[in-house]
């Protein structure tokens, strides 16, 4: 591939940066220079709109629920009502974050969100829609940032607390778990620390605790006050002294550099870059805003060694597919059943280390899935796939039927409307440099761009010529 | 619809097939049929997701600490299908227990690994990847069983699904999920995917990636469809999913495809509430569906070329809950079936009702020391690579 143009420039910021753009957006974008492009992708947290499914007011846990239950206030069958509503509102939080990555408002910041809860990842305990919609919110709003800001916030999110068991960790009886993903996950990296520090850590992070209403508190009771030694320090430190003494070192800037260049740029590293970004990330107070503007604006993003080098994740997928062509889904569960089927789902991540991503997406069955879902998504056609059980009651929310039947309402018109000037012949190639990261080649030309059939009319070309490409396996990359 | 009739129906085919290079033609048809297993063998894994109740599937019928912990939920003595004086089947299990009779079958206790996770996702996961408590493995032990295989091909390690298990994905290949040969077969009919599989791009590394892995699909979809059809069985399965699934594997055994590993789930094990209903029906599926696959290779004459091993991803707490059911736990059992294994037994002690770690069962087996050993001595295969150390043997031949 030689030199990008100005086009395929800026579609391959907006496919890295938010999730991808409409023929309108493009052709806007392409007008734009490219630090006034990087700024509007940016947008501004106070412009962010809050997800809620649940009022923090009103909201009972499960836990809560039980109470409620031994008090009398609430049967048993009353009780299994409650918490089956709870799990529903998990569902319906990741579908609404899914509209929102979908809407292309604030596309940078949702995009950087989901990287963040891959990294951060965070699985819903309990079925407590109330700490999941804490937890996703504080990823959004301090996604662009400073990662400092962003560790301490969501290392306090009661969501996190509990599912690292950091409840349990108590004085005289530490629970090193929330301690050792801190620093083998979150900051440092596999390799960078000790045991000893993990021990001595899990000690400073004693007492944090959060309330069943959602709040951080901080228990003295049960807080170790004894003197730790950690990274060859000495002190009675807490849970916040860890976390500073983590941001001091180079080797977090460094970690957490290389995942964002991995994820952002380039599946494979190019280890002086990184050395070069993580220097400037740390003397930039972490500052993620500079950080991604820096990497957006700089010629090298643009070579095409880093141009169809992503393979998009399940949710950048269906994101992406709505975006483009404007689709609002009829109902919500076939949504689900695409995050399921293809192996990733918003609040479900597979364990603390998050989604492998990359390659790991691709299998058999997962892409035949991934080509095929076009024409389920634009033609409503029904599924005859099903994704497994997973075996824990707790997910059955996620599981219900009507998952397979595909009913969408997609803006057509609106998309059309952007080639309404393009030449007939033109078309294949005009729509492959919307849907695709790469030119066509010359044998995709001739399978998908074969002339009119008889009767056809230009919409019903630019759809169905629409459908073939986004079927094309380049579809499935960035 | 036979295939050679749908190939003729098919408007794409004729142009698709004079577009495969002809050196990939030689390549398909070099590696195309080859077991990866030396010794020909077979292992069917059968995965109870939810976590099994292993103290009810196996229950150690005169020890009185089970009886008082499980005051509503316990097997009965008499209702037991007792194996030894000390530990027998639940009683749905009959034609498991008449294929440990037989001498078919291996029943190895309290397996189980070094610090234990009680959610379902990780403790799969753990079982999947073979890693440690607090290591992340991002490929499958019988993906990396793939991986180390020279000439492997996705259809040697299959499961028969719609999804692929992380299980079978390794860092090189993945294994292929087919639920049902036909639909698969056409899936990968359709004149776009056909095409597209003999399109290759090598000078973008993860564009190849893909149509690498679109171009093994397609073939691995055809030969698959193209053996299956050789040999259909005729013996009688349970008209249930696990039924189904095993027949499905019994009939790509006897057809004679080239693949040594086969996996299989059973998912509602997940028995907080009411269990003694719920686990009655699915190990009651489970035993019929096994016996049923069992009996149909012992007509074919291949039950000591198959073992099939059924694991969950963790045990459940000794005590009972308030609702009729348990608790997610930690170890449980193992049972290993056919391979032509020595006859009748159950390979270690029961579990040790009166030393528990917080009322959970301790292990005494890593369930890494069975993979190792069927790895090693039943596969024929490098287990130190696979699992990325050595696990201590059981001594099971």
């Amino acid at each position: 591939m030689d030199k990008l143009t100005k086009q395929q420039q800026r579609k391959h910021l907006l496919d890295r940066a938010a999730f991808g753009a409409t023929p309108a957006e493009l052709a806007e974008a392409s007008r734009q220079s490219l630090p006034a492009v990087v700024r509007r992708l940016m947008g501004r947290p106070d412009t962010l709109p809050e997800l809620k499914v649940v009022d923090p007011e009103t909201a009972v846990t499960k836990r809560g629920l039980r109470g409620m239950v031994r008090d009398g206030q609430l049967d048993r069958d009353a009780l299994k009502e409650r918490i089956r509503m709870n799990a529903e509102k998990v569902r319906d939080l990741n579908l609404q974050w899914l509209d929102r990555m979908a809407s292309g408002e604030n596309a940078l910041r949702e995009k950087m969100a989901l990287f963040w809860h891959g990294h951060f990842a965070c699985r819903t305990m309990g079925q407590n829609p109330l700490f999941m919609q804490l937890y996703a919110n504080t990823l959004r709003q301090h996604a662009l940032g400073t990662f400092s800001d962003l560790l301490m916030a969501v290392s306090k999110e009661p969501a996190m607390l509990q599912f690292l068991n950091n409840q349990q960790n108590r004085k005289n009886a530490p629970n090193e778990n929330f301690a050792r993903e801190v620093m083998e996950l979150f900051t440092l990296g596999r390799g960078n620390y000790t045991e000893q520090d993990i021990k001595e850590a899990a000690r400073a992070f004693t007492g944090w605790q959060f309330t069943l209403d959602g709040q951080f508190v901080f228990r003295e009771r049960v807080h170790d006050e004894g003197e730790k030694t950690l990274f060859g320090q000495t002190g009675a430190f807490r849970g916040e002294d860890v976390i500073r003494m983590l941001l001091d070192k180079p080797q977090t800037a460094r970690h957490i550099t290389a995942k964002i260049y991995r994820f952002f740029v380039n599946e494979t590293e190019d280890k002086k870059r990184v050395d070069e970004l993580a220097a400037r990330f740390r003397k930039n107070g972490y500052d993620m805003a500079d950080l991604m503007t820096h990497i957006f604006t700089a010629d090298w993003f643009y070579e095409p060694q880093n141009v169809g080098t992503h393979i998009k994740s399940p949710v950048e997928l269906l994101a992406g597919m709505r975006h483009t062509l404007n689709i609002t889904f009829d109902q919500p569960q076939p949504q689900l059943f695409v995050q399921r089927t293809l192996g990733q789902v918003l609040f479900y991540p597979p364990n603390v280390a998050g989604w492998p991503g990359g390659k790991n997406w691709i299998d058999s069955s997962s892409l035949l899935f991934r080509m095929q879902l076009p024409n389920y998504v634009l033609k409503a056609a029904d599924v005859p796939v099903r994704p497994k059980e997973d075996g824990d009651v707790n997910t059955e929310a996620l599981a219900r039927k009507g998952g397979q039947t595909f009913r969408t309402t997609v803006d057509w018109a609106g998309f059309e409307e952007s080639f309404a000037k393009t030449p007939d012949a033109d078309l294949p190639d005009a729509l492959a440099a919307v849907l695709l990261p790469l030119p066509l080649r010359a044998e995709q030309r001739s399978l998908i761009g074969k002339p009119n059939q008889p009767g056809q009319t230009r919409s019903e070309r630019i759809r169905a010529l629409t459908t073939a490409l986004m079927s094309l396996p380049e579809y499935q990359l960035t | 619809m036979n295939r050679r009739d749908f190939i003729r129906q098919s408007a794409f085919t004729t142009a698709g097939t004079m577009l495969i290079p002809q050196f990939l033609k030689a390549y398909e048809a070099q590696a195309m049929g080859q077991t990866m297993a030396p010794s020909g063998k077979i292992l069917v894994v059968v995965q109870l997701s939810g976590g099994n109740d292993g103290l009810n599937t196996v229950v150690p019928f005169r020890n009185d600490i089970y009886y008082r912990e499980r005051p509503t939920i316990a097997i009965r003595p008499e209702n037991v299908l007792k194996l030894n004086d000390d530990i027998g089947l639940h009683p749905a299990m009959t034609p498991l227990k008449a294929l440990y009779d037989e001498g078919l079958v291996t029943v190895i206790n309290n397996v189980g690994y070094p610090n234990p996770d009680r959610s379902h996702f990780r403790s799969m996961d753990i079982w999947q990847t073979g890693s440690d408590s607090d290591q992340y493995l991002q490929t499958g032990w019988l993906g990396r069983y793939l991986d180390k295989t020279d000439k492997a091909r996705p259809y040697n390690a299959l499961e028969v699904d719609d999804t692929l298990s992380l299980a079978l994905k390794g860092d090189r290949l993945n294994g292929l999920a087919v639920l049902d040969p036909k639909k698969l077969y056409n899936q990968t009919r359709s004149g776009l995917v056909r095409n597209l599989s003999q399109q290759h791009d090598h000078d973008h590394e993860t564009v190849g990636y893909l149509y690498k892995t679109l171009a093994e699909t397609v073939s691995s979809a055809e030969y698959v469809f193209d053996k299956a059809t050789v040999r259909s069985t005729m013996a009688t399965y349970p008209a249930h999913e696990l039924g189904n699934r095993l027949k499905t594997v019994s009939q790509l055994i006897q057809s004679g495809v080239a693949t040594s590993v086969y996996y299989v789930s059973i998912s509602g094990f997940d028995t907080h509430i009411n269990q003694p209903g719920q686990q009655e029906r699915l190990l009651k599926q489970y035993a019929e569906a096994v016996g049923a696959f069992m009996a149909d290779l012992k007509a074919a004459g291949r039950q000591n070329d198959v073992m099939l091993m059924t694991f969950s991803e963790f045990g459940r707490r000794v005590k009972q809950n308030a609702s009729n059911g348990t608790d997610h736990g930690t170890a449980s059992n193992v049972f290993l079936i056919g391979g032509g294994l020595p006859s009748q037994r159950v390979l270690n002690e029961a579990p040790n009702l009166s030393d528990l770690t917080e009322g959970d069962l301790k292990y005494t087996v890593d369930f890494r020391q069975i993979y190792a050993t069927l790895l090693r001595h039943y596969l024929g295969a490098d287990d130190v690579a696979i699992l990325g150390r050595r696990f201590d043997a059981l001594k099971l031949v």
